[in-house]
């Protein structure tokens, strides 16, 4: 049997799709940082040649891929504390200078992970309650404050089907008026004074139906 | 003749008081001065306030330590994966948690180490961990006040050190390590190598002797992978 596909099925894009259309917008020579879960795909896709540097909070501007088994220097750990690699013209330095780097607005970007960005810019990815067990903060609010631009990279709705592109974020927040645009699973959106706009779809999506899974006011770009 | 240099763990840990502010290096477990840890497990000092940006994850020692119940206080960014031993104690009430952001904790140490009594930062302005601080405008953005972190104690792992407190670090060892060595009015160093006085290249010294009271020689291992 097969499937047919027609222009109107929604086919939103996968994870590594996701990671390669942010990549897409990346320039050559920008610095910078990626939080954890979806946005460490994102190096697999800058095209060979593009030179982009990669910072790890702890204290690295030139962050490489995860080296092979029988190469490992235990030294070496990136943010979630995996061992890395170093690539040529990479260097290290201490704590206090590398969130110097991000406070004083020296990366031109900053991706992460969230749980609801809204449509002033707030982004809320650090608690998801007023009540965590014990709760952790890390690096998510100094980046979110001090990058030259955020970025947010995420599912377009919670796995229940509520919208985490919302008019006022429900959760606590990381930084207020900071995201500049949002990457999903069903769009590329801009945050502008004017509210969201829609740079970009998946193939099959509307701005009806990418509407109707939206909490905040959506309009086309341009 | 300055020898900073110490015989042993239990020399290097000798005089630290009950109720001490300890700064701890590592990021996790890279960095982490295990071997002082367990000298200060064995030296006996109770009711610390510990600066680390983690709670012993991956770490032998610190978990030990919290489970003797030897911690008042932990200032933290990053409390996760938990340790059973700490989230027991938080749970009930046994232990204090003060959750900082990773820049905010780091620049605060610098802070102290600088002779700045406190600063302003962008970091966690209209969040939960900017409340009942003092904010203030400047050229139109806002700013949290934040104090200086003063220590009576840094625990510091280095690669390379001489009989002056000359230090080098390790790979991503180094994180806090060179702005914990700084803040502390007495600042314990274990190091892989004890090098003759020379050895290390003056361009390539991250800590300067001038803020390390002791130094051990400690053949630690490396961490494990990860």
């Amino acid at each position: 049997m097969t499937t047919r596909t027609t222009a109107d099925e929604v086919k939103p894009w996968g994870r590594q799709e996701m990671a390669a259309r942010l990549a897409r917008d990346i320039p050559e020579g920008w610095y910078v940082n990626l939080g954890l879960g979806l946005p460490t795909l994102i190096p697999d896709y800058i095209p060979q040649g593009r030179e982009v540097v990669f910072h790890s909070e702890n204290g690295v501007l030139g962050m490489g891929p995860v080296p092979p088994k029988d190469q490992v220097d235990t030294w070496l750990v990136n943010a979630t504390k995996q061992n890395i690699t170093l690539v040529k013209g990479a260097s290290l330095f201490h704590h206090a200078d590398s969130f110097g780097m991000i406070r004083g607005g020296h990366l031109d970007l900053c991706v992460l992970g969230a749980y609801e960005v809204a449509e002033n810019g707030d982004i809320a990815n650090w608690a998801t309650s007023q009540n965590d067990a014990v709760p952790a903060v890390g690096g998510a609010m100094d980046l979110s404050a001090g990058s030259k631009r955020l970025w947010v990279l995420m599912e377009h709705t919670t796995k229940d089907g509520l919208p985490r592109i919302v008019s006022r974020c429900a959760y606590p927040l990381t930084a207020s008026c900071v995201v500049k645009r949002v990457y999903t699973n069903l769009a590329v959106i801009d945050v502008t004074e004017r509210g969201f706009e829609v740079l970009d779809m998946a193939p099959g999506v509307t701005l009806e139906s990418l509407q109707s899974c939206t909490d905040a006011k959506l309009r086309m770009a341009g | 003749m300055i020898d900073k240099r110490v015989a042993s763990i239990a020399d290097a840990m000798a005089g630290v008081k009950d109720g001490s502010v300890v700064l701890l290096g590592g990021f996790g477990v890279v960095g982490q001065p295990q071997e002082l840890l367990g000298g200060l497990i064995e030296q006996g000092a109770r009711d610390l306030t510990i600066v680390s940006n983690n709670a012993g994850f991956g770490s032998p020692m610190l978990p030990k330590l919290f489970a003797l119940g030897r911690v008042a206080k932990l200032i933290c960014s990053f409390p996760r994966p938990t340790p059973p031993a700490f989230e027991e104690l938080f749970k009930a009430g046994k232990i204090a948690l003060e959750l900082v952001p990773q820049g905010t904790i780091a620049e605060r140490i610098r802070a102290a180490a600088v002779g700045v009594p406190a600063f302003y930062t962008p970091t966690a302005v209209g969040t939960r961990l900017a409340e009942g601080k003092e904010v203030r405008e400047f050229d139109g953005r806002t700013y949290v006040m934040e104090r200086a972190l003063h220590a009576d104690v840094a625990l510091i792992q280095a690669w390379r050190a001489d009989r002056w407190g000359n230090l080098t670090f390790r790979g991503t060892g180094r994180n806090f390590n060179p702005v914990m060595a700084t803040a502390a009015k007495l600042t314990i160093v274990q190091t892989r190598h004890m090098v003759e006085l020379g050895e290390l290249d003056p361009e390539s010294i991250v800590t300067p002797g001038i803020f390390v009271n002791r130094v051990v020689h400690v053949e630690s291992p490396d961490p494990p992978p990860a």
